[in-house]
């Protein structure tokens, strides 16, 4: 009998190393002091790798109005929302994004993977073709799959590539969908949506934007990478997830399209799985009423990541883009030095993400930031000038002896 | 092997050059993923080499029953006829 698991010695043994060399991979929160400290290892900690952009996981309407839902409405809807999971709120955070992002409809999913496991599958069939960045989540990565749909990988951020590809596939009589994020999210970096949307009103065809790190986070409205470019219109689909600027857990997809709705009846990963819990509905639209009604927040997470950006910047370290975003990525040279400048970033209090190849694009070894609104300066100064003790000799060291 | 054969082979062989950092002897038999220790992304890394380099569309769809340079070699073949 072959054992099933005798496939992955290889990733223990790799798990096994990193343990040796001292790392735990996802250390674990002893206790959260605020949206940007946590306890870890006993230790006061800056949290600068939560995707928690807006700091709004503590705030005092979105925990109440998760804790009035808890006891009204109870634990979870134990059902899926087209059985019995459908309560009034889970209709009233779908208007409520809608409006936000400015399209007629949303579907609101369980998690933010499931939203690109939902839209792809629903939208795109066997007789369809599906055009993804290289760069791609795993989640857009494993929406396709499902779908069925013949995929079609273009070169990250490349829409002259896309174009190409296009040009070279015969019409087989199926759909297409382009699908793009707004940030990526290993080196944070936006897509050019402007020259995609040319290539767009050359070849035809409908698009799909993920914005989970840019909902709330980009645009004079905070709609994303398709409100900052003024390119709402040429956006079809628009999926996003409430577990980064939303500090909650669920995800959404949005469009205009008349028959959108329909895909409720046709996406599996909407209908065969519980809807979101009423606490985490209810918390998830008071975050986006929060952010609605204080742009100031996005104001206060752009200087931080400037902050933090030209800090970085400064200490002579490579990022993964030359364009401000919450997401900053210092470049690495090799795993165990990114691994054993992880472990000293964390043993001297502050927590950033740690992204490995087949992870990251490229073979990248990164240390990846994500930058809060709730940061303060101080916050923000203290991450500089660790990487200035810890990260910056290593990295200047091996970059001079390569 | 007939001569169109051979040459996409070795084409793919010379593609395959910058992912195969163990140096791994490549013959038609060779699992590329499995032999080569690469993983997923290199693999879609490498067939968009091969797309470009033949100019010519290979969804990730096929790759699921493509492991051998062998099967490869008869998806770029297949391909290149269609085009």
């Amino acid at each position: 009998m072959v054992d099933l698991l005798d496939k992955y010695k290889p990733l223990l043994q790799r798990l096994n190393a990193i343990e040796q060399a001292g790392s735990r991979i996802g250390p674990v929160n002893e206790r959260l002091v605020s949206p940007t400290r946590a306890i870890i290892d006993g230790r006061d900690t800056i949290l600068a790798g939560t995707n928690n952009y807006m700091g709004v996981t503590f705030e005092r309407e979105c925990i109440e109005a998760g804790q009035k839902a808890l006891e009204e409405f109870g634990t979870g809807t134990t059902g899926s929302r087209i059985a019995n999971g459908s309560y009034a709120m889970h209709e009233e955070l779908e208007r409520e994004l809608a409006s936000f992002i400015g399209m007629k409809h949303c579907i609101v999913f369980s998690t933010g993977y499931q939203a690109n496991l939902g839209m792809m599958a629903g939208l795109a069939g066997p007789k369809d073709t599906i055009f993804l960045d290289a760069d791609s989540h795993s989640s857009i990565y494993d929406g396709c799959t499902l779908s069925g749909a013949k995929l079609v990988r273009f070169r990250h951020n490349d829409a002259a590539d896309l174009d190409k590809r296009l040009s070279r596939m015969e019409d087989d009589g199926g759909g297409r969908l382009v699908v793009l994020e707004g940030i990526y999210s290993m080196l944070g970096d936006r897509a050019p949506l402007a020259e995609f949307v040319e290539v767009k009103k050359k070849h035809g065809f409908q698009l799909l934007v993920d914005e989970a790190h840019s909902f709330g986070v980009l645009g004079p409205n905070g709609g994303g990478l398709a409100d900052e470019a003024g390119l709402m219109d040429e956006a079809d689909f628009i999926v996003g997830t409430f577990s980064k600027s939303i500090g909650a857990i669920g995800g959404f997809g949005a469009s205009n399209h008349p028959m959108f709705e329909t895909l409720r009846y046709a996406s599996k990963p909407y209908m065969f799985t519980a809807s979101p819990s009423p606490a985490s509905i209810a918390t998830a639209t008071a975050a986006v009423r929060l952010l609605k009604r204080e742009p100031q927040r996005r104001a206060r997470l752009e200087a931080n990541s400037t902050r933090l950006f030209n800090g970085l910047k400064g200490l002579g370290l490579e990022l993964g883009c030359d364009r401000v975003s919450p997401v900053i990525a210092v470049k690495c040279s090799d795993e165990p030095s990114t691994l054993a400048m992880w472990n000293q970033l964390l043993a001297a209090g502050v927590y950033v993400n740690i992204a490995l190849p087949p992870g990251t694009p490229g073979k990248l070894c990164l240390l990846r930031c994500s930058v809060s609104a709730a940061h303060t300066d101080e916050e923000i100064d203290r991450i500089i000038d660790l990487f200035g003790s810890v990260v910056v000799g290593n990295v200047l060291a091996a970059a001079a002896s390569a | 092997m007939t001569s169109e054969q051979k040459a996409i082979f070795d084409k793919l062989g010379e593609l395959l050059g910058p992912f195969n950092e163990k140096e791994v002897e490549i013959k038609p038999e060779t699992e590329i993923a499995v032999d080569l220790a690469i993983d997923s992304v290199s693999v879609m890394d490498f067939v968009m080499e091969v797309e470009d380099h033949f100019n010519i569309d290979i969804p990730l769809n096929v790759l699921s029953d493509t492991h051998t340079m062998q099967d490869m070699v008869g998806v770029v073949q297949a391909r290149l006829k269609k085009a």
